[in-house]
Formats: structure tokens, sequence, C-alpha cells
């Protein structure tokens, strides 16, 4: 990879510092994306702010009944734990099938929210539960945060602290996994949250993660598997790619819908 | 260049090295350790999985200066006091290894996977194993006596 | 004997294995040592019209910038294919010429251009990226059945319309007539998909050159390091064989793809000289996808006749093989000679006609990977039984029965003599095995779960023992397929076997091991099997085609039957007794129905000590023998997959699959099921998972394994392994070779499985849950009328 400064800060003010005195420097959470990135040239940050280890930015609490989830907690820590277990399993599960076993106990909550990959399953999930992404300047709502393809609001700076999550009434996942890769070919988080259903889907959109008002109506109707048969799912601005064209990644938007719903 | 102390299979280790250095390297160029294998470059054939501070990783995506302060256990560590570790000999037993590239991951996933499922009381079925294995590639095998190995060992460990 | 051929034996190599002591190419570090990056073509065509290294040169840590012109002023030869096939006009192959570091022009994307030697691999890699490169882009053709287009971009000035050669086998005329007079005819278009070979361990390569000694060492991931040597010196005018030492240390799989010498061997070794250092290359996985040599990729129209019974009356078969942009060490015979002789398949068919036309196209080179050939021609052959005995509504195992070969020797009308198999047998295995019988309760089972449950059959047979060399020879081969052995029997009875096979993960060192102990009836920890470095070992033709037991054992039984006629001469002597009346077992020379015995070590200590030999005998212990196999071997079995297929998504899992092969004599059961294994896994992997694809423009589309599917853990099932054992009646042993079966076998079992199970014939592999999707949604009205 090409050279780059390693820091380790000791507070999320101090890696705010450095970050906003580089303004090529990226925020190392887990890098189980950005390492092998950086590794193939095709990043090249002029500093590292490893987060990982800042007192308080990675565990989970259920204070007041809401789950907050400190951004570097990792994907093998919100699967194993007892209040996203009880408050949000559907959340567990997700995070229980994010990558390998290693990669889950690098890999962050908070790295993938702010990578927003395209094929990632946490932004299906914090998108569908209606979370909060919490920073060190704010707090964003998670409509107004995903902005496309690897594209969020986070602006320059700024560094995610936390997740906060309200428990769903009920809530599942389903993905339907790359055979090569194994990310989210389609990943669709259906939940029944104080504000409505609400239906998020990965791997798919050519923008990145998005909400499907067509199934988030039918589900509102009717929250039950069979209620996604009636929906017309477009092709319509769905990625296509050697894996697999837009139209069956619309047709397997519709599979995943009525097994999340099933598995809610 | 970045300071980088570690613990390396019970050893205090202390190198500068290049803060791109990852761990897979420090461990294969600077310690010699090359039992730690790296298969391919995009996190996926787990061909060098060890442990950091008691859980499996791929070496491959960490920075060495990102395990500083961190316990690192490498397949050279595994046998103690020249008795192989369960999973070695049940590997060794079962025929789950041809080449043995991938074994030493393997090996390093295997030990992970049945200490976390034996710490939570889950059982360790087949379908378990298999799905454990997600993050470790092996082209000679077919699986079965992996499988098989970690089936045995669970039951030794 | 429980060490000995027969025995369940634990392997020998595998402690260092486990313990991570192993020895791998990229483990070692040389003194001195500098690494090499190469500068690759981003193009799939162009040519190259200028290099400015300055700036690369210029930076920190660079010893040197090197590229194609200075590789041709050093007469560093061209890249050959050593297997000259010839076309059906009479006209010879036409080889493009292949530098390793391209001069003119580059042919595909990741061609290598330039070469960077500096002083880490990271300042190797930033160097490499500082080489400016001037291209002229030219149009790419990537797909066999586009190459022969009038007016397909042209890669080789010497091969018009880009063939390579256009060969035939068999009696067109017989064959036509046949299926012409035929009852039923079935016709398929048939792909065969290009797959990457993947090895764990990528290529590497650590070249030292002693100016004192003027003497090259190469230490390199080969299956075959004599060849590599012969080919270094021979052909590409490296250094001569003499002055050049091959190593090839523990290696991380081959499966054919590095049977090759490459490019960055040749260069590493060159760059050693020119800059008076070691000289390390150590490929990641992309640039193992970018230039690793790739296997299959054939587009095939197959023909088939049936008369009134259902026995086969003639097969034409009219295949295109993508060679790639060069033509690679033995890419020619794959296609051909490893391909079309086994068109037969296991069935008594009186005419055949194959139609073989090679292309170059603007892509890596293709070359054997694990079957090569044999896995081509199986597919074709058992997709066709299949999908005959559905067009006619018969039984798929009933057909096979109908036409296969039941006496031996079978004279094929495609060269191949088959000596010995019992089809029928392995077939019986087969079907109580994987419980045919309770098949469709299964199947009534799954789809009350949502399931469509399918089966499927293969019958697979291949030649292995590759090869005799005066065969060979006479097909165009350019080496000779012998194998050679060496048993050294020390003065303390322990023994080497110096054997020019090479172990990459068979078991050599423990199956090579129990024939030995076998023999003398000595534990196999007395034995110690020494391979895969041209210093030690005199010479040898390596690993691959299944041939390390077949040729490669037996070359060590004949060097074994060498010191035992000499041990018997020895032990007379001493014991007074007459050969005829001594007995060799349990580590002993015994005079039968006496007390009078030589410890085996007493042996070895007299042959050594040489107070009292027989007068005349040479002191020492030591014998080596070359041995050239008689004809091919030819492993045949019975495979059959179970699989269920999700509707909704157009998932397949095989649920159950069997294999009952006839492999003939087993050495260590233990270790060709784990061969077995991984051949039916890789086989799986070509069926569902695995394909290279090519962007029209010739870029590499699954460069990583992002976006290659790996067959892992869960893709695969439980295997059942049986054996149904005739013995090879031309080798000591017995052997057949086992290596590549699963490869070959587990394909077109897996299709016809999945096929059974969605109702429709036309499914091309690899059957991705999109692609099944779309043959279940081609086939609803079938499905829904039934």
């Amino acid at each position: 990879m090409y050279a780059t400064t390693y820091h380790r800060p000791g507070s999320v003010a101090e890696a705010a510092t450095l970050i906003g005195a580089n303004p090529e420097a990226k925020v190392l959470a887990g890098g189980q994306t950005l390492l092998p990135t950086m590794k193939q040239h095709l990043a090249a940050p002029s500093d590292l702010v490893d987060i990982r280890r800042i007192p308080g930015m990675a565990g989970v609490s259920a204070a007041g009944g809401v789950l907050t989830i400190g951004a570097a907690t990792a994907h093998a820590d919100v699967a194993r734990n007892a209040d996203v277990l009880r408050h949000a399993p559907a959340l567990a599960c997700l995070a229980a099938g994010i990558g390998d076993p290693a990669v889950r106990h690098m890999g962050t909550i908070g790295g993938s929210v702010a990578n927003n990959d395209p094929a990632a399953d946490y932004p299906s999930a914090v998108l569908a539960l209606n979370a909060t992404v919490v920073t060190n300047r704010r707090e964003i709502a998670a409509d107004a945060y995903f902005k496309g393809m690897f594209t969020t609001a986070l602006e320059e700076g700024e560094i995610i602290t936390a997740i906060r999550v309200t428990p769903p009434k009920r809530a599942g996942y389903a993905k339907f996994a790359n055979p090569a890769s194994r990310y989210a070919l389609v990943g669709v988080f259906v939940a029944e949250t104080a504000s409505g259903v609400r239906v998020a889907v990965t791997g798919a959109g050519a923008n990145g993660v998005f909400r499907h008002k067509g199934l988030e109506a039918a589900l509102a109707a009717s929250f039950t598997p069979e209620a996604v048969d009636g929906v017309k799912i477009s092709a319509e601005g769905l990625l296509s790619d050697i894996h697999a064209a837009a139209d069956y990644r619309a047709h397997l938007i519709g599979v995943m819908a009525r097994r999340a719903v099933a598995a809610a | 260049m970045a300071q980088v102390s570690m613990t390396v299979n019970g050893k205090a280790v202390k190198r500068s090295v290049p803060d791109t250095t990852l761990l897979s390297e420090f461990l294969r160029e600077h310690l010699r350790l090359t039992g730690t294998h790296v298969g391919c470059d995009t996190s996926q054939c787990g061909a060098c999985v060890v442990h950091v501070d008691g859980r499996a990783v791929k070496s491959c995506t960490m920075l060495a200066a990102g395990a500083d302060g961190a316990s690192v256990v490498t397949i050279e560590g595994l046998a103690k006091d020249g008795a192989l570790h369960p999973m070695q000999t049940a590997f060794n037993d079962n025929h789950g290894l041809q080449c043995g590239f991938c074994t030493p991951g393997m090996i390093m996933s295997g030990v992970d996977m049945v200490a976390r499922y034996k710490a939570e009381g889950r059982e360790l079925t087949e379908a378990a194993i298999r799905h454990e294995l997600e993050g470790n590639i092996c082209r000679c095998t077919g699986y079965h006596n992996i499988v098989k190995s970690i089936q045995d060992a669970a039951a030794r460990m | 004997m429980s060490e000995g051929i027969g025995a369940r034996v634990k392997r020998k190599e595998d402690k260092r294995f486990i313990t991570g002591k192993g020895r791998y190419t990229d483990d070692i570090r040389m003194e001195n040592q500098a690494y090499a990056a190469f500068v690759r073509s981003p193009h799939a065509h162009a040519r190259v019209t200028g290099i400015d290294r300055a700036a690369a040169e210029a930076m920190e840590g660079v010893i040197a910038v090197l590229t194609g012109p200075e590789l041709v002023a050093d007469k560093i030869g061209n890249l050959i294919c050593g297997w000259a096939i010839t076309s059906k006009d009479g006209s010879g192959m036409k080889m493009g010429p292949w530098s390793a570091l391209a001069t003119d022009k580059v042919r595909y994307a990741g061609d290598a251009v330039a070469v960077v030697i500096a002083e880490t691999p990271a300042a190797a890699r930033l160097a490499a990226e500082a080489v400016a490169v001037d291209y002229a882009e030219l149009p790419a053709v990537v797909f066999a059945d586009r190459a022969l287009d009038p007016g397909a971009p042209q890669v080789h000035d010497v091969a018009p319309g880009n063939l390579i050669y256009d060969w035939e086998i068999g009696d067109a005329g017989a064959t036509d007539a046949a299926i012409a007079g035929a009852h039923h005819v079935t016709r398929m278009e048939i792909t065969n998909n290009r797959l990457s070979p993947n090895p764990m361990e990528p290529r590497s390569a650590v070249a030292t050159f002693d100016e004192a000694e003027d003497h090259y060492t190469l230490y390199t991931t080969s299956q075959n390091p004599h060849v590599a040597r012969l080919v270094l010196s021979a052909f590409y005018n490296v250094a001569p064989e003499h002055k050049l030492r091959v190593i090839a240390p523990d290696v991380g799989g081959g499966f054919g793809s590095k049977i090759y010498i490459y490019p960055e061997e040749i260069v590493c070794l060159w760059a050693s000289m020119k800059t008076k250092r070691s000289v390390k290359w150590t490929a990641d996985r992309s640039e193992a996808f970018l230039t690793d040599a790739h296997g299959r990729d054939h587009v095939s129209t197959a023909t088939m006749g049936f008369d009134k019974s259902g026995r086969i009356t003639g097969f034409k078969v009219e295949t295109i093989a993508n060679l790639g942009a060069y033509m690679s060490l033995f890419s020619s015979c794959v296609p051909t000679y490893l391909y079309a002789t086994l068109l037969s398949g296991q069935y008594d068919i009186a005419n055949i006609h194959a139609n073989v036309k090679a292309v170059y196209t603007n892509t890596v080179p293709v070359d054997a990977y694990r079957g090569a050939g044999r896995p081509e021609a199986c597919y074709l052959i058992e997709r066709m039984m299949e999908t005959a005995a559905r067009e006619m509504g018969m039984n798929p195992a009933d057909l096979r029965r109908k036409n296969f070969i039941t006496s031996f020797p079978h004279q094929t009308p495609v060269i191949m003599a088959y000596d010995a198999g019992d089809f029928d047998g392995n077939l019986d295995k087969a079907l109580k095995a994987a419980d045919v019988a309770g098949f469709p309760a299964r199947k009534a089972e799954a789809a009350r779960r949502g399931k469509l449950r399918g089966i499927g059959y293969s019958c697979y047979i291949e030649a292995c023992g590759i090869a005799p060399s005066a065969a060979v020879g006479s097909l165009g081969a350019g080496v000779g397929l012998w194998e050679s052995a060496e048993v050294r029997v020390n003065p303390v009875g322990t023994i080497e076997v110096l054997t020019g096979s090479h172990s990459h993960g068979q078991g050599h060192e423990t199956t090579f091991a129990q024939v030995v102990a076998d023999r003398f009836g000595l534990p196999i920890g007395n034995v110690q099997i020494v391979h895969g470095d041209t210093d030690k070992v005199q010479f040898g033709m390596g690993t691959y085609g299944s041939r390390s037991g077949a040729v490669g054992i037996s070359a060590i039984v004949k060097a074994l039957d060498k010191v035992e006629a000499k041990v018997r001469k020895i032990a007379a002597h001493v014991l007074e007794a007459a050969e005829a009346d001594l007995v060799i077992e349990g580590g002993a020379v015994k005079v039968a129905g006496t007390d009078r015995q030589m410890a085996w070590h007493e042996v070895g200590l007299a042959a050594y000590t040489a107070h009292n030999l027989p007068a005349g005998m040479e002191p020492g212990l030591k014998e080596g023998a070359f041995y050239d196999p008689v004809n091919f071997t030819f492993p045949a079995g019975a495979y059959i997959a179970e699989v269920e297929v999700d509707p909704a998504t157009g998932v397949t899992e095989v649920v159950r699959f069997t294999a009952a092969d006839d492999f003939g004599t087993i050495i260590n059961p233990m270790i060709v099921e784990g061969q077995v294994h991984g051949g039916v896994a890789q086989g799986i992997g070509q069926a569902l998972l695995e394909e290279v694809v090519y962007a029209d423009d010739g870029q590499l589309l699954t460069g990583s394994y992002m976006d290659y599917a790996m067959p892992r853990a869960d893709d695969v099932p439980f295997y059942t392994i049986e054996h149904n054992t005739t013995v090879c009646p031309n080798n000591p042993l017995g052997l057949k070779g086992c290596g590549e079966a699963g490869a070959i076998g587990a394909p077109p079992a897996v299709i016809n499985a999945i096929t059974d199970a969605i109702g429709t014939n036309d499914l091309a592999m690899p059957a991705t849950p999109q692609r099944v999707w779309r043959a279940i949604q081609a086939a609803r009205p079938a499905i829904a009328a039934e």
C-alpha cells in the first residue's frame, strides 16, 4: 500500500483533530474494507486514525430501553450481545451473517455505516429500524444519512460514535449472498417500528441502500409473507453485474422480503 | 515508522516497522514466523488467520501497528511444550490437509470456533462448522476431512 | 503389515504443515535478496510504442528496471509449447512468439512489459506503477466462438484467422453415415466454462546467480522442477542445464497450473544475473488470476445417434478450444490427445469423429487444469447420455448399461485401448451406496419443503499414467513421459527414495514409503522420500495427469526389484543359502524353513563394508530405474449427485454425492479418498460456482475472490466414496491413478441432477442461482403442464 501515517488517538476529540488537520486522512474503524482497498492501491489516505480502542467507543447499552451501540463495536459483539438479542434480534442475526468469523471480530458497525458500501448489511438495518447515527457533532436520522453508494451525510472531520436504535415491534432480515464475495447480492430488512413499517434493501440498488415504498405499504396493511406477493418490484435503478441482472435482483427482493417477514 | 510491541506466542517482541506493515507481514518478514500464509488480497481465503487477544482475525487485514500491545498466537505457538494442540492432532488423524498451505488458517479458525461454541454452550454441528469456515478456502480437500477434523477436535478439546 | 500397501496410514509429512514449519517458496529468504514487480499491460491488445522508465529508476530502493528488448539482446528465448499438433491438412500448428517481457505487442490484459527490481516488495510495486508505457490500443478478440469470425482482430501474424490448428480424429464419413441412419439423434451445444486453477499458494520464484561459479539456483512453485530446468536451459537459454539448479520445495497445490514455466521465473533468473542479486517474486492473488494459465474453455456441438434399442451408432463432435493469447507449455495436447481420445467414454461406439479448432484470443493462456481435456470429454458424453435417455424415455442408468464396454482389452475408434475395467460393477456400487431406490421418497419429502430434488449420473473414464514415451512422441510430444527413481539403502539399513515425481499435496512422502515398507517389511519411518531438487534427483518428469502412482511408483518398484536382487545375492552369499530359498519379510532376509536370517541393517552393513560380498560384486546398495509405461491407465467410475433446487431463488444445494471409483490397486485408501474429495469439490465448483469472465474488450471481470466464486465448506456435502477395483494389468502394482477423477466425473453428475430437478436439458455451467432461476422460468410452462 501507499505510505500512510498511523495514529491511535486516545479520545474522539483527538481523533477529530487529527482528521481535521489532514484532509486526506481516513478513520480506521475495523479496517476490513479499508485495508484491502489500500492494499490494492485503490485508496491512499495520508493518515489512518484508528478509533477502535478509544475508551467508550465499543459496547452496547440499553439504557432507557434504547440500544446504543458504540461505533467500534465489532460485528461479533453485536451478534452475541444480550441486549441486542433481547431488543432487536434481527439486528443480531444480521451482524452474525456479515463476512466471516475473523472479519466479524475486527469489522465494526461504525465502519460499515460510515463506508456505506452498497453491498453491506448494516445500512439496511439502520435505515429500516429508523436508527440514529450519532457523531461527534450531531445526531443524524437514518433517512437523512444515506446519500447513495459510498456516500453519506457525514461531513469532513465528522466521526460516528454510536448507532442508536429504538427497538422495533418486530423485524427480520434476509440476505441472498453473492456466491463469490458473500456480500449481499440482495438483503432486505423489514421492521415494524413506532413510525410504521419500514423496508430497506441493500445490495441491489445502483445508489446504495434504499427504502421500498411498495413493500412498506403492503406490509403496513398486512405484515405477512403473503402480503409481499402482490407487490410489483421494479428492476429500475437496480444494479446489473456478472452475478445478477437487475430483473433477477428485483425478483430476489421479493423473495428476501417474504423470508425477512417470516423471520420477524 | 511505527514502534510496535506485542506478545507473540508468549514472547514479548518489539520492532520499528513502516506504518503500512500488515500484521501478516510483520509475522512473516520481521519475526520470520512463516507458518502464517497469505493466499489472497481481498481478505477471503483465511490462510493468514491468527489469534489476536484470543480472537481469530485475518492478519493480512490488520496493521501491525494496530496490534500494538496485543497478545498474538500463530500456528507456531499452538503446540505447548512439544505437545500438539488437539486441533493439530485431529488434522493429522483425519487427513484434514493435503498441500498444507491453507492449513494454519484452518487450524487457527478451528480452534477459535470450538472455543467460542463451547464458551457459549452452543452445539457445533456439521452445518455450523461449514458456516464458520466461510472465511477459509481450501482447494485440495473438498472440506470433507477438514470438517471431520474439527468435529474430532471439538470432542477432544 | 499395518503400514504396507492398502493401509490407511496417517501422513508423515503432516507434522511440518500443522505446526507452521512447512517451507514454501515465499518462506525462503536469500542473502542479498531483492524483489521483482512486473509492469503489466492494462489492455488486452495493444502495440507498445514506448517505455519511459526514468521516473521509476529514480525512486528510492530501485535497483533496475528491465524491459523486453534487453531480454532479447541477452538472447533469452521465447516461451514455447512442447507438443506439436498437425492440422488435418497436414500443416503444423501456428505458434506465435511469446517473449517473457513483451517487445512490440501485448496480447492479454496482464501481459508483462517490464520488471522492476527493488530493495523491498513495496518499493518494487510503487516503481512498477511509475514506469510509463505508451500503448496504441488494438481491438481485442476474447471468446472462443468469435475468434474465427471473419474480420476478428488478429492475435498473431503467424496464425491467420486466429486458427492455431484444425485437427481431427476418427472416421468422419462413417460417423456421419451412422448418425444419418440412426433411429434417434441427440444434439447439444455445450460450453465448458473457463476456470482458474487457484492453488491456495500463489506462484513464487527466488532466483540466485552465483557469479563466481557461473551458476544459477531457482526456488520455484513447480510440479516438475526437472522439466522447468530443461525448458529454461534448452529453450529459453537462461542458463545451461548443468549450471542451473531448480528446487521446488513445499508447493501449495498445483492442479496443473504449476506445470508450466512462466515468464516470471525466466525473468527472475535473468534479472538475478543482471543485478547480481537474488531476485524474489511472489504473486498476489490478483496477479494469479491475471497470469496463471486458465483451464477448459471449449465450445462444442455434439451429435449422437442411437438405434431402436438405445445402442449408440455414432458420435460426432465439433469443438472450438480457446488457448488464449499464447501457446502455453502443453496447451496444444489438451483439446486433442487428452480430450478427443476419450470421447468413447465407457461405451462401445463403433463410429466417432471429432474436429477440434484451437484458437488464439486476447486472454490469459489456457493449459491443463485438473483433468485437462478429459473433463471436457466426460462432460460432453455424460450430458449427451442423460439427455438422450430423457428424450428416448429410458432410465439413464439403463441406457448407459446398454452401451457399456464389457470385455477388455477394448480398442476404441479414437486411439485408446482400454486395458481393464468393470463399468457395470462401478455403477452397481454407486446405485446402492447412493440409495437410488430411496430417491422417489426423498424427492417427495423435498417437494413438501418446496424444494425441487433431482438426481444425476455420470460414468467417467480417463486416461492416466501419462504416458508411453514412444506413443506420445509419435503424436507430437516434445518429451518422453517416463519417470525415474533411485533407491538408496544406507549402511544402517534406512532407505532414501529419490523420485522424479513431485508432491504438492498428494502425500507421496507417505504412500511412496508404504510401497517400500511393504516390499521389505520395514517401518515407513525408516524410509525417506526425496523429491523436488534437480541437484538431488537425477531427472524426473514430475507430477500431473494422475501419473505419480502408475508411472512414478512403478519406477520405484523397478528400482526396488534391482535392490532386492542384490540383497538376495548378498544374503545368499553370507548365509550360504540358495537365493531361491530366501524370503524377505519383517525387515529381514530369512532362509525359509530355518532360523538363519540377516536383519535388514546387517544386509546394508554387509553391502557397504564389502568385507564379504560375492566375488565380483560392487560394494554399496543403491539402484536407479527409469520406467516407461506401455499404455495409459484407465481409471473409471460412476458418480451420482443428488441436488435440491430452491425454485424461488434458483439456489442449488448438492445434498448427496456418491462416487464409486475403480483406481486399480489402492496403496493408502485415506489419501485416495482425499484426492476424490478434492476433485469432486473442484467439479462441483465448476458445475455451480466457478467461471472466468472477460468483458468484450478483454478486461478480466473475475480478478479476485470477490467475483470468482470458489467452493467453500458450505457449498459441498460430505461425500460417499466406494471403491471397485480391477487391477491395471500394465504396471507392476496394478495402479491406475486417482488425482483427477473427481474433477472429471462430478460436473456432469451435478448438472444432470439439476436438469432432472427443474425439468429442462438446457442449462449451462456454472449453474449459478441466476442461471437456474432463469431456466426454471423458461421451463415453467412445461412444468405446469405436467
